[in-house]
């Protein structure tokens, strides 16, 4: 009977489907976890220690999944919406709060020694009095300087007696309208910029309780004036619209600008890039009314749902070991956050000073994070251009972003 | 043979009886019930295709549009909330004539497209196909693609479009950081991704018309401008209506090209949202599920209302043979 045929054909393909998607064997006592990255150039190092893994634990097995940054998020919401994410998976700062405290993740209860990791990054992985993560790497920011533009002005090249004002007036010497050239790349980038600036001059971006704003904080708006008055008014910068047209580390690689606030992530394109070599090197972050510099980090979190909830736990906890962070620094692509293993990242690019990045450890801040930071970070990103632009004035907008995350803050 | 089988074959044999009195022509005669659930069996695939990944999801967008969400799915039941929120929010009001200048400037492409498609059906143009091919090329090309590309062309500083401009002594904006041109500048990339699919409609539109009202206007002593007036566009005329309709749906969704071609720090970024850039923003950005449905039901009214007018409308311009 044809009928028939048609429908046992429809079973069979929906058992197929069905067995296609819970298809992580558990035969044999043998375990298979995923692992989420989002760094195609970090799978490598991944595996490497996944392997290493396995060698200690014989019966788990452990597949690195990699899924492109731009998609990563929406498809791990999505996972997780459906109950499907993967057992371990890297976690970053805005989005941990979110997580944490919709109870996605498990606590990582390991005896991991915290000690060993820098102390504003374990505590950006703490929600509520427990841990929800062992740090994976950190990056912090630097000033990236084109030596051979500051030989050619005569301007002597920066060092960590260098303040804002020394900043400047370098800004200017190295800018030539006539050459299209500026001193320095001042765009309305949080990270990289004007978070950096807003704790250098005693100002804050989200209070301790993570429920007010602190961009009406005088101090907080100083830090943001910095930027706007190195284009609008000293107009050593390009404006936000050429920078958005042509990115400020393009500018920077190909000498448009002398200096940018860039990164420790950036060390690694720049080096493979042979038209920069031996003409660009990296200094500690010029002072404002005081020092301080932003540390932002990934870290390695186990979903609560989990099928393996204690082999997942090991994994985590060996990928925190500091085996598992010599193998990350000897990449060079992010500085691992174990003490003592950060050396060897240094190392693996002699031609910069990136001992710069971790002197700046003892006053950095870490990233500033609420329960769900994307609701007021793409605030920022909306209202601070338009002061950056000139269109409007600097403390107009900010008392309108105050009012915006105020409001955001308050539904968390 | 089973007698199921046998049935089959039967279906099939008798289809073409069956179908023209679906037509309506004919009108006497039997009607073979037994037919019908083969009928239906055979359009099931796209009917369920249909049900479960088009209609169903507009029901749920409907109803999720009246709940406010967890990040992480659950949702709890608020009402019109969404939409107070929504009437009293100047960004929706600003996206809907974003939406709206966008996508008035992309249906002046279409007047375009029937010149082009005219150009394309001259008798004797030499390496035509090659011409079809090039103009429908930014149809198959990634939207990726085309917005690098026309990232390229408008750089403010190292763009091909300000050096051309420079030539003669005009100093180009920054096309896509400036908010007085970027919809504009947007606009003409939409125009240039349309033209060719709309030529290729309007060019099958051309082929249709038969050759003999030419001849016959020529002999009364039509001119190519006249015969293009009196006969080329009132027969094109439903084929115009066809791409009008699907420009005006299309374009009301615009989005990727904002997404690619405007970057974080981009001062002109939030005057010149587009409704479903909005739609992106509170769903994957803000985590404002219930309110993202809520703009999409939205739209999806607007777009509705639109069509439905174009649909009365149509009978006094359009003419079918």
């Amino acid at each position: 009977m044809l009928r028939r045929r048609v429908l046992a054909g429809l079973f069979t393909a929906a058992l197929l489907a069905t067995a296609g998607c819970s298809g992580s064997g558990d035969s044999g006592g043998d375990v298979t976890l995923t692992y989420g990255v989002w760094d195609k150039n970090q799978v490598p190092a991944m595996e490497k220690i996944a392997t290493e893994f396995t060698k200690a634990h014989p019966t788990v097995k452990v597949k690195v999944e990699l899924t492109p940054n731009k998609e990563y998020w929406t498809k791990l919401q999505t996972a997780v919406t459906g109950g499907s994410a993967p057992d371990v998976f890297w976690m970053n700062a805005p989005r941990f709060g979110l997580y944490a405290s919709s109870g996605v993740l498990a606590p990582m209860d390991s005896k991991a020694d915290l000690s060993k990791y820098p102390k504003s990054l374990v505590d950006t992985y703490n929600w509520q009095g427990r841990q929800y993560a062992l740090p994976k790497d950190f990056d912090t920011i630097g000033l990236w300087y084109n030596k051979a533009l500051f030989d050619a002005a005569g301007v002597k090249y920066p060092d960590e007696t260098w303040t804002w004002e020394t900043l400047t007036e370098a800004a200017k010497k190295l800018t030539d309208p006539a050459k299209g050239q500026f001193g320095i790349a001042a765009p309305a980038y949080s990270q990289e910029n004007y978070y950096n600036t807003i704790f250098q001059s005693g100002g804050t971006v989200v209070s301790a309780d993570r429920k007010k704003s602190g961009y009406e904080d005088p101090a907080t708006v100083k830090g943001l004036q910095f930027w706007v008055d190195l284009i609008n008014r000293h107009k050593v910068s390009p404006t936000v619209k050429q920078m958005s047209d042509t990115e400020p580390t393009q500018l920077f690689t190909s000498g448009k600008v002398a200096m940018m606030y860039g990164g420790s992530w950036e060390a690694v394109g720049f080096a493979k890039d042979d038209a920069l070599k031996g003409k660009i090197d990296v200094a500690v972050l010029p002072r404002g009314d005081k020092r301080a510099v932003v540390i932002h980090g990934l870290g390695n979190v186990v979903y609560a749902k989990s099928k393996h909830p204690k082999e997942a736990l090991e994994f985590a906890t060996f990928l925190g070991s500091e085996q598992a962070h010599r193998i990350q620094a000897e990449t060079g692509t992010v500085i691992p956050a174990y003490e003592g293993t950060q050396a060897t990242w240094v190392g693996a690019m002699p031609q910069y000073q990136l001992k710069a990045f971790l002197d700046e450890l003892p006053y950095a801040v870490a990233y500033p994070i609420s329960k769900n930071t994307a609701g007021w970070a793409d605030q920022e990103r909306k209202l601070l251009p338009l002061a950056w632009d000139g269109s409007r004035d600097l403390p107009g907008v900010a008392k309108e972003l105050a009012t915006a995350m105020n409001a955001a803050l308050a539904k968390e | 043979m089973t007698a199921t089988e046998s049935r089959v074959a039967d279906a099939v044999t008798r289809a073409p009886g069956w179908l023209a009195r679906l037509g309506g022509s004919g009108g006497a005669g039997r009607r073979p019930r037994g037919d019908w659930p083969w009928a239906y069996l055979m359009i099931a695939p796209t009917g369920l295709g249909l049900a479960v990944f088009y209609l169903w999801p507009v029901v749920q967008t409907v109803y999720f549009s009246f709940t406010e969400w967890g990040a992480f799915g659950g949702h709890t039941w608020v009402g019109f909330a969404n939409y107070t929120t929504l009437f009293q929010d100047p960004a929706v009001g600003q996206a809907l004539r974003n939406t709206f200048v966008y996508s008035g400037l992309v249906l002046l492409g279409v007047p375009l497209s029937i010149v082009l498609a005219v150009l394309l059906n001259t008798p004797k143009l030499r390496g035509v196909s090659v011409y079809r091919t090039l103009y429908f090329l930014p149809v198959v090309t990634m939207p990726a693609a085309v917005a690098m590309l026309w990232r390229w062309i408008y750089n403010g500083d190292y763009g091909l479009l300000n050096y051309g401009l420079s030539l003669f002594g005009v100093d180009g904006p920054y096309w896509v950081s400036d908010g007085r041109v970027v919809l504009y500048a947007m606009a003409v990339v939409g125009v240039w991704t349309l033209i060719g699919y709309n030529a290729v409609i309007f060019l099958a539109g051309l082929q249709g018309i038969p050759q003999h009202y030419y001849e016959a206007a020529a002999i009364d002593g039509a001119g190519r401008v006249r015969q293009f007036f009196s006969i080329t566009l009132p027969l094109l005329s439903p084929s115009i209506f066809f791409v009008t309709v699907l420009t005006v749906i299309g374009s009301l969704q615009m989005f990727d090209l904002i997404y690619m071609m405007m970057d974080r720090g981009n001062p002109a970024l939030t005057d010149n949202r587009t409704i479903v850039y909005l739609f992106y923003e509170a769903a994957f950005v803000d985590n404002r599920r219930g309110y993202a449905a809520c703009i999409a039901v939205v739209l999806l009214a607007v777009i509705l209302t639109l069509t439905v007018v174009q649909f009365r409308l149509q009978k006094k311009w359009v003419h079918y043979e």
